[in-house]
């Protein structure tokens, strides 16, 4: 029984000194071994971004298909963007072993880790950022051209969006790893940033899988 | 390397220096007790707001064709009344009354993230004030709460309005949101040591479950306002007809928030009233884990009877069925939950001090909201019923009756707890008498007036049709309301000094809250208690008859 | 409240007295549905108010038995809202298939009126297509005609629901349940009248600043009646002699870009207002809201925004002669 519980056993028994039948004994309690706050926190918060996702995706494939002019999801570039997702999905490795390295204490693999994490991201938003030029130069597609336009470009740039946020993210954590101000506690948020950077490469599946592989 | 601190547990006592301005004090908190109590202050304000823009409404519909109020200033005031109660006054307070206990009640001392609270309230605050700037811009926007698309299109609102509102509600539902990712954590991952999922207090309970519903209705609905803001800014065309956008897709999706969304709003008040309703019959909560299981379920059913509020848009025979039948199915815990209620206050010695009072009233009263939504759920009735003063009749009479009744039960309750005074008892009989009698004058008529085909958001109607007296009952009705919410603001705000000094356990109630001083230390507890059972209290008091060797 | 709910109604748009099969069938299930959530009611209130009174505390005392929970009682109170719930989905599933009918196509002999409805803001656009097989083709807006039920044949109406703007709703309760015109989608709404006489009804969707007045009238009428109307708004507008200057006058207007006026090589075709070509077959002006009498027909020609402010046609600066002459016309087009 733990220490906590024969205390207050104790005390109830300090409280009624006269009872014959001694004080039934509440029941022994186990620790919590459960997720800690932030943990919960990072969870509870990519479950509203999956909320967010879902409609964006619901609006997209409402769309799909009802445009009668305009460019059509035929003018999507797959070989680019395979490009870009294969960096993406490979950014999921990386970050995997970053955090696999701060946990086993490798600082040095960590940095690096987390550093070609960043650029692999960066390198999809170049990716996406060349591919709009194209469909906005060459392919005259523009959110307000048609509802396809409009659908694309909002479920892509959320997705940018939430991705640049991630990249910011890990920049700070990576400048306070490289000036020596990482603690325990950075160790925890790194883990956490890990986590958002799954989610955010999840999303891309399935963004992809919807707008270029079922879509076209 | 800097040694790790544990910040929640050495959180030194912020007692504010003198030297130091209380009002950067309260600018600058973290501390969710003092969060809390913003949250419910703003939301009273705007309540105050709100019930104004209610009353002017009431008075352009005491006679028909009146000119008291222009179309467009009638339509923004329906439309401001409704964003305000619901995104300003509602969720708030509860959130607030939330933030305040939730810590408390689970032996922690304070939210998971503070900073992220105080985060919320202000970006709560300022979307408010964004949406309200709008009456400096030409006018508030005349949309409706639920702003139907494609009213929403620059081609028919042309005004910045819509724009403020749409902006207001996407940085308040962030607010909100981040509020339902903290309570989730904090629930989850910081209980006092015992304290299992299954001995929480219940309204620790369904704030958890509203912060479930928070996490998952809220995010579609920022969605949808950045799609209207892009439709107006950027030229998108979400739900721009004319271009093949869809105005059925912003309904469904609206309501797929909105029905969450009142159930955000009650869930709370189940809660407190769960809290109340034991303490004052003396009694346990009767049912626990059928409530427990009650709650969830509500909260699972909910997501899927959204379509109910459109029943009227040309649905399928079996889509409307199925959302008939699921809307149906909600009553059964809801229902489940008012008998445990009755349960608990059967065999008990019940007293009716002022928190009993109120919950008396919305017990009364939520049955009756909920049966009227009985009613509503049977498609063919809502054919004649939706969009008619019945749905104002029946929606004002369970936020009324359901969530305001609770929420002043809520704050009667844990008033003492929170100022150390206990606030008069014969001011709140008189508000409650007042608001009582007011509500089901002003409600009541609205039912028949929608019988008698009286649609709602209409500026004036015509003469001849027997509507007449129903508005003119429902105005007297507003009128003897109003003072009631006068005399409360009053009794919080004297009784702050001349309320009897209160103690820690006014009531003589069971949940941690109660075992700390009145007011809490801003640390909360001196040493993190160890529970066994949902009544820590009641143990201590009867160690020879513990309730967790009943649990 | 129930009881006060049947005692009091009374008037031209109670739901609970309705005039065609849909609204009656939704009146008998009303009051179903209105007897079982009554009887709800007075039972639970009553254990409510028992509790209240019975277990009031007297003086203080120790703290009474506590229960913690029952779970056949939990069990038999979940049982018997889940078979009321059942009995409710039954009842609903019954009146929802009788009232919501796919509209069949248009037969010789069939005594039905089909009518596509247009909703605009503020104002109703009735298009006339087939009535009893025969294919119609005239537009009218804001009073719709129906022919009545009559001993040989029974005469449903089928109106396609559309708009060209925002949503609106149909709503005339004594014929039948609402239904939504949603832009860019098409609803269907059937209704009987076995009775003559003149329904009203109003929009029920807010739709903008007008959406208070924008009213439904729709007159059912006797069969011979009926067709008399048919016959009347097929033919052009009438060419009064002494309304020549006037409708010069308005034909010079920019009237003719939003209403139309039908006759030979008529320049008015405009959509965006209400038909005229029988303006004075009608008995109400801008939607039901005023009597359509010479001189509210020139008080609104003269400033429509003072009756209905915000509605979509402008006050005109036309000098009061010719507007009088413009009005002297329209006067004449019945």
């Amino acid at each position: 029984m733990s220490p906590a519980t024969l205390m207050s056993t104790a005390t109830l028994n300090a409280v009624q000194p006269d009872r014959e039948r001694p004080l039934p004994l509440p029941p022994s309690v186990t620790p919590y071994r459960g997720l800690a706050p932030t943990q919960l926190g990072m969870l509870a918060f990519l479950a509203s971004e999956a909320a967010l996702f879902c409609t964006l995706i619901v609006v997209y494939l409402s769309y799909l298909k009802v445009d009668q002019n305009g460019p059509t999801p035929a003018v999507l570039s797959l070989s680019l963007v395979i490009a870009t997702t294969v960096c993406l999905l490979a950014s999921s490795i990386t970050v995997h072993l970053a955090v696999k390295s701060l946990h086993s204490g490798e600082h040095l693999s960590f940095i690096r880790w987390w550093a070609a994490t960043i650029v692999l991201g960066i390198v999809f938003l170049l990716g996406t950022a060349f591919e709009w030029r194209e469909l906005i130069v060459r392919h005259d597609l523009t959110i307000s051209r048609n509802l396809f336009g409009t659908t694309y470009f909002t479920l892509i740039g959320f997705h940018a969006l939430h991705l640049t946020g991630g990249i910011v993210a890990m920049l700070a954590v990576l400048g306070l790893t490289i000036s020596r101000l990482l603690s325990t506690k950075s160790r925890a948020s790194a883990e956490l940033i890990s986590w958002y950077w799954h989610f955010v490469d999840a999303v891309w599946v399935v963004v992809f899988s919807v707008v270029y592989l079922a879509g076209r | 390397m800097a040694t790790v601190v544990r910040e929640l547990e050495l959180m030194p006592t912020a007692e504010p220096a003198h030297a130091r301005s209380i009002l950067s004090g309260w600018l600058t908190t973290v501390d969710h007790k003092q969060i809390g109590i913003l949250y419910v202050v703003m939301a009273v304000c705007f309540l105050i707001i709100g019930g104004c823009e209610a009353l002017v409404i009431r008075c352009q519909l005491f006679w028909p064709h009146s000119q008291l109020v222009a179309p467009d200033a009638f339509n923004g005031l329906f439309t401001m009344h409704g964003t305000t109660m619901v995104f300003f006054v509602g969720m708030p307070i509860l959130i607030g009354i939330g933030n305040y206990l939730v810590p408390l009640m689970i032996g922690a001392r304070d939210m998971a993230f503070p900073r992220l609270n105080a985060l919320g309230f202000w970006a709560t605050l300022f979307g408010g004030m964004l949406v309200y700037f709008s009456f400096a811009t030409g006018g508030a926007p005349a949309l409706g709460w639920f702003a139907y698309a494609p009213l929403t299109e620059h081609t028919f609102a042309r005004g910045p309005a819509t724009d403020l509102w749409a902006l207001g509600l996407v940085v308040s539902g962030i607010g909100t949101t981040t509020a339902g990712i903290n309570f989730i954590a904090t629930i989850l991952g910081m209980r006092a040591p015992g304290m299992t999922l299954r001995k929480i207090p219940f309204f620790t309970w369904t704030i958890l479950w509203t912060a479930v519903q928070i996490v998952i209705a809220m995010p579609p609905l920022t969605a949808i306002l950045v799609m209207i803001l892009l439709d107006r800014n950027l030229g998108a065309h979400f739900f721009d007809v004319q271009n093949g956008g869809s105005a059925l897709l912003w309904q469904h999706l609206f309501w797929f928030f909105g029905h969450p969304e009142v159930y955000i709003l009650i869930l709370p008040v189940f809660g407190m009233i769960s809290e109340i309703i034991p303490v004052f019959s003396r009694k346990v909560l009767f049912g626990y884990e059928f409530m427990a299981a009650a709650t969830a379920a509500i909260a699972f059913i909910s997501l899927g009877v959204w379509a109910h509020h459109m029943f009227a848009v040309g649905l399928s025979r079996p889509e409307g069925l199925f959302f008939a039948v699921t809307s149906l199915l909600v009553s059964i815990p809801t229902g489940i939950k008012f008998f445990n209620w009755l349960a608990t206050m059967y065999g008990g010695r019940i007293s009716f001090a002022s928190p009993m009072l109120f919950a008396c009233g919305f017990l009364s009263m939520f049955l009756i909201g909920g049966l009227t939504g009985i009613m509503l759920a049977v498609v063919p009735f809502n054919f004649q019923l939706t969009d008619s003063y019945f749905v104002v009749g029946h929606f004002h009479w369970v936020l009324i009756g359901g969530t305001l009744f609770g929420t002043f039960a809520g704050i009667h309750y844990w008033y003492p707890k929170v100022t150390g005074r206990m606030l008069s008892e014969r001011l709140a009989r008189w508000q409650f008498c007042l608001l009582y009698i007011g509500f089901i004058l002003t409600f009541g008529p609205m039912h028949i007036a929608g019988i008698l085909g009286m649609p709602r958001r209409i500026y004036t109607y015509e003469a001849g049709l027997g509507w007449e007296i129903w508005n003119q009952l429902s105005t007297i009705g507003a009128i003897i309301q109003a003072p009631s919410f006068a005399i409360f603001a009053y009794n919080l705000i004297a009784s702050l000094w001349k309320g009897k000094p209160a103690g820690d356990n006014p009531w003589d109630a069971w949940t941690l809250e109660w075992a700390t001083t009145s007011p809490p230390p801003s640390y909360n507890f001196e040493t993190i208690p160890t529970v066994h059972s949902r009544r820590p209290l009641w143990d201590l008091k009867h160690p020879d008859d513990p309730d967790w060797q009943y649990e | 409240m129930e009881l006060l709910l049947l005692a009091q109604v009374q008037d031209d748009m109670c739901m609970f007295r309705p005039a065609s099969p849909p609204a009656e069938s939704i009146r008998d299930l009303s009051i179903l549905v209105l007897a079982i959530t009554g009887l709800i009611f007075l039972i639970v209130e009553a254990v409510l108010v028992y509790c209240i009174i019975r277990f009031r505390r007297g003086a203080a005392g120790s703290e009474p038995p506590q229960f913690y929970g029952s779970k056949p009682i939990e069990i038999a109170w979940t049982a018997a809202p889940a078979l009321i719930v059942f009995l409710l989905v039954l009842v609903t599933a019954r009146t929802l298939w009788e009232v919501n009918v796919q509209p069949p196509e248009p037969r010789e002999g069939d005594g039905a009126l089909f009518v596509t409805v247009i909703g605009h803001q503020w104002w109703w656009e009735y298009q006339y297509e087939y009535y009893n097989g025969q294919k119609l083709g005239f537009a009218t807006s804001n009073e719709l005609h129906v022919p009545v039920d009559d001993a040989q044949l029974p005469r449903p109406v089928y109106l396609k629901l559309k708009s060209a703007d925002v949503c609106h709703s149909f709503w005339v309760p004594k014929l039948a349940g609402k239904t939504d015109l949603i832009p860019g989608r098409t609803n269907h709404i059937w209704f009987q009248s076995k009775e003559p006489g003149v329904y009203l009804g109003q929009c029920a969707e807010y739709c903008g600043t007008q959406h208070a007045k924008m009213l439904i009238r729709v007159v059912a009428e006797p069969n011979m009646d009926f067709e008399k109307w048919l016959a009347n708004e097929q033919r052009p507008a009438v060419e009064d002699p002494a309304a020549q200057k006037g409708k010069a006058a308005l034909l010079a207007q920019s009237c003719i870009n939003c209403h139309t006026i039908r006759f030979p090589d008529s320049p008015a075709k405009g959509t965006f207002g209400p038909d005229l070509t029988h303006l004075m077959s009608r008995t109400s002006l801008a939607s039901g809201i005023l009597r359509n009498t010479p001189q509210t027909l020139h008080d609104w020609v003269a400033d429509p925004q003072k009756h209905k402010p915000g509605c979509l046609m402008p006050a005109f600066s036309v000098n009061e002669h010719d507007r009088a002459l413009m009005v002297g016309y329209l006067s004449t087009l019945r």
